[in-house]
């Protein structure tokens, strides 16, 4: 019996080693058509990474809402819901926080508060948003993939109205977003950096509470319980619905979050595509973790120094930086396709 | 046509679904084929309509030996099966119904399937728009559409599986009446029900099949206790039996109806006591497993009440029957009652009290440790359910009940059980009804029902028989209840 068990987590192991090979032949095959020599390609995505210490200052602060955001894609993914809406969830905590920031700036409260209460708002305006999808998909019997994918264009349109309409710059508004807040309302960085060390605490916070929630508590097995089979779980006695609705709030919460540090530490100032794709490349991460909280922090870090490491892939190689995403996409691909051969083989 | 079937076997894991069944069937007669649930009836249709094939065994067709391995060949031969639940595509109109199983080309000539359509429809006296969504017509409409459509693509044989679940008295006689007429023309029709009246009433021959082998052909004049015997087999003895006195947390319902898209049970009146076992008898598909959703609160009755130890619980949520100490156990373990990819643990940790924020696993994995050995399970406190047999899964969902329980209610408690699970179980069970809980369960075994009821509960079609003393009553009488004979 624990012959097998072992044999079989060695497997495992093999098959997910195989997955990354062909992940990165493939990503080479892409290069090679692309006319790039990928040797070189692959060298200056680690140099982009790793190359300078504000390299890795990036890195970090990509990190942060991409952790959040994965945090919460755990739990909804635990309850078994697929909320593609995470976008529009953090678009909206983006807005919320830009709003309480312009209303409290004229006013004489101490800067420290206002930005509180700027994340206080962000985590309000993405449950707001994830609370309408579970809402939806509860009593209205919308899909949540279908009412999050809606949502997110309502999100950006929003955005898109904000910016050149209510919140526009003196003069004329412009794709480069409202009018960046004062220094005093920039969430403190490490001298000299672009680094925020309590937006990144907060992140990691975030992660590891879901893993105590997931781990330890009646809360966490329940929501699994939901996700895994909501029909037992609910002649259980559990109330499936009131559960699916947490993991929505909980989700929103945390990618609003991700929302206000975008707006409180990285822009200052609300941008027409201020979620910067971290949703989908959260989502990403939490398939290719299996929805695994243990290995979602690392893996997400791997996955923030891809995007920080292609940035210079255009300057200097004149390729797209999406090549990045080639890699993080085709990763999770094949990854999900051998474990399907995987369990196939097993099971014959 | 004639069809012939000889020496059929089929196996499905250990179970001999079909053991050498041999039946001839005449061209322009009407087969009836008899049985409980799982007798082999169905197992035997789906040989001959192609859905599954034979262990081994021949099929003859006017003769000629032939070998049909998919739905699309037996058609092709002139064999259609009109299935209990209309396998058409209720979003899409008649006439592009009809166009699907048709081999064509890339454009269909729709005018001309029209046309065809009404000239087949005219003959049988229906009345069915060739436009109409499919969605919008009655079960009844649905089989007369589906007769339609394998008549169309040249059905020569036409099987029914229990055609008359589910339609209405004048849909039924319509119905009878094209059969007759599609007989007269010379067309072979099987007709597969449980149903005694119907097949005493429409049937040239009937062939009776119990556990899966064919034990008897009758021709008419026929006589009904004969056809039960056959159904049923033999004579069970029955075991001491106690008695109840009403206790104060005894359930009630009063004039309860149930109603749902198919079936309408009304006005049921029962006193369950104390301890008391009520078992309901009837064929898959009666009103049982609404009759016991109702009793969990899961169903709504429309009309009636429902009440436990004088708590009304009519119109209240699932939560509040729980909360009364009502239990349900469905029968579908895997889908309705364990969690898969949960271990026994979880499970058990999840069926109790919530006892803090954090789950405390050590005093868990104690308590599972102590299930395992009082429920026999063949298991450890790590195995996932679905590594679990059946019957350890059913174990398993029965230490998983909280205690105490005022109303236990079992869909199908020993189903695909060996023997010495069940009555294990059932020790179980009966150690609970000595604790005061009462039992509600359904089964397809008779034998089972007569054995550790009180009362007995027979559906037919949504009637509901009075409460039969389990002790006055024979397998004989229960038969012909069950059968629809003496509602």
């Amino acid at each position: 019996m624990t012959m097998m068990k072992t044999s079989s987590r060695w497997s495992g192991i093999g098959f997910q080693a195989l997955a990354v090979l062909l992940a990165l032949a493939f990503t080479t095959v892409v290069m090679l058509i692309s006319g790039a020599d990928p040797l070189q390609v692959y060298q200056n995505i680690i140099t982009g990474a790793l190359g300078s210490p504000t390299k890795v200052d990036d890195i970090l602060v990509a990190w942060t809402p991409l952790l959040l955001a994965t945090a919460g894609l755990l739990l909804t993914f635990t309850a078994g819901l697929w909320n593609i809406g995470i976008e529009g969830q953090i678009t909206l905590g983006a807005i919320f926080t830009t709003w309480a920031l312009r209303v409290l700036q004229p006013t004489d409260l101490p800067p420290t508060l206002i930005v509180a209460v700027g994340f206080l708002a962000g985590a309000l305006g993405g449950m707001f948003w994830a609370g309408l999808v579970g809402l939806l998909k509860i009593f209205g019997n919308v899909n949540e993939i279908f009412g999050g994918l809606g949502l997110n264009f309502v999100a950006t349109a929003l955005t898109i109205w904000l910016i050149f309409g209510p919140w526009k710059r003196p003069g004329v508004g412009s794709m480069s977003g409202t009018e960046p807040f004062p220094l005093e309302l920039w969430l403190p960085t490490l001298p000299g950096f672009r680094l925020s060390p309590l937006a990144l605490a907060m992140g990691i916070i975030a992660i590891a509470i879901v893993y105590i929630l997931l781990r330890g508590t009646y809360f966490g097995l329940r929501l699994k319980a939901v996700g895994r089979n909501g029909r037992a779980a609910f002649l259980m006695g559990i109330p499936t619905t009131r559960y699916m609705l947490m993991a929505f709030l909980l989700c929103g919460l945390m990618a609003g979050l991700a929302g206000a540090t975008q707006v409180l530490a990285v822009y200052h100032r609300l941008i027409p595509s201020i979620s910067s794709g971290y949703g989908f490349l959260g989502m990403m991460v939490a398939m290719l973790v299996n929805y695994q909280a243990l290995w979602a922090a690392p893996v997400a870090l791997f996955f923030a120094a891809l995007n920080i490491g292609s940035i210079q892939l255009p300057i200097v190689l004149k390729l797209d930086s999406s090549l990045s995403g080639v890699l993080q996409g085709s990763l999770v691909l094949f990854v999900l396709l051998m474990d399907g051969v995987r369990r196939r083989l097993t099971r014959s | 046509m004639k069809v012939e079937l000889i020496h059929i076997h089929k196996h499905f894991g250990a179970v001999h679904a079909n053991n050498d069944i041999n039946l001839t069937v005449e061209s322009g007669k009407i087969q009836g084929i008899l049985g409980e649930n799982g007798a082999g009836k169905s197992t035997l249709m789906k040989i001959l309509s192609g859905y599954i094939q034979a262990d081994s065994g021949e099929i003859r067709l006017d003769g000629t030996p032939v070998k049909i391995s998919s739905p699309s060949d037996a058609i092709r031969m002139g064999i259609g099966m009109l299935h209990q639940d209309p396998l058409d595509f209720p979003p899409m109109r008649v006439v592009d119904n009809l166009l699907i199983g048709q081999d064509g080309g890339l454009f269909p000539n729709r005018r001309e399937v029209v046309r065809a359509f009404n000239e087949l429809q005219s003959q049988f006296g229906f009345s069915i728009d060739p436009y109409a969504y499919v969605d919008t017509l009655t079960v009844g409409e649905r089989q007369q559409l589906e007769i339609l459509r394998l008549l169309w693509l040249g059905a020569r044989v036409l099987i029914l599986d229990e055609p008359t679940t589910g339609i209405s008295a004048s849909q039924k006689e319509k119905l009878f009446e094209t059969l007759r007429k599609l007989a007269a023309q010379g067309m072979s029709v099987i007709f597969v029900s449980h149903k005694l009246e119907d097949v005493e009433f429409l049937c040239d021959r009937i062939a009776v099949f119990r556990k899966g082998e064919l034990v008897g052909e009758v021709d008419p004049p026929y006589v009904t206790d004969e056809l039960v015997k056959l159904m049923f087999g033999r004579v069970i003895s029955l075991e001491e039996k106690r008695r109840y006195e009403t206790c104060d947390v005894s359930f009630h319902l009063d004039h309860v109806t149930i109603e749902d898209y198919r079936l309408q049970i009304r006005d049921i009146n029962l006193t369950v006591s104390c301890g008391e076992v009520i078992g309901l008898a009837g064929m898959e598909g009666s009103g049982q497993v609404q009759f016991l959703r109702t009793c969990a609160g899961l169903i709504r009755p429309v009309a009636g009440e429902i009440n436990l130890g004088g708590r009304r619980l009519t119109g209240k949520p699932y939560r509040a029957f729980l909360e009364a100490g009502i239990a349900y156990v469905p029968a579908s373990r895997m889908e309705e009652g364990l969690i898969p990819g949960l271990s026994l643990t979880e499970h058990f940790i999840l069926a109790e009290e919530q006892n803090g924020f954090f789950i405390n696993f050590d005093k868990a994995l104690a308590t599972t440790r102590q299930r395992i050995e009082d429920f026999n399970i063949k298991g450890t406190p790590v195995s996932t359910v679905e590594s679990l047999s059946g019957g350890n899964q059913q174990r398993a969902l029965l230490a998983m009940l909280r205690q105490p329980v005022n109303l236990l209610l079992l869909e199908h408690p020993t189903r695909g059980l060996d023997i010495e699970s069940a009555i294990w179980i059932w020790g179980k069970l009966k150690e609970r009804c000595k604790q005061g809980t009462s039992i509600i369960f359904t089964s397809a075994d008779l034998e089972e029902i007569l054995q550790y009821s009180d009362r007995i509960l027979v559906f037919y079609g949504g009637k509901v028989s009075p409460p039969l003393d389990a002790e006055s009553t024979t397998v004989e009488q229960l038969g012909q209840l069950i059968g629809g004979k003496g509602f």
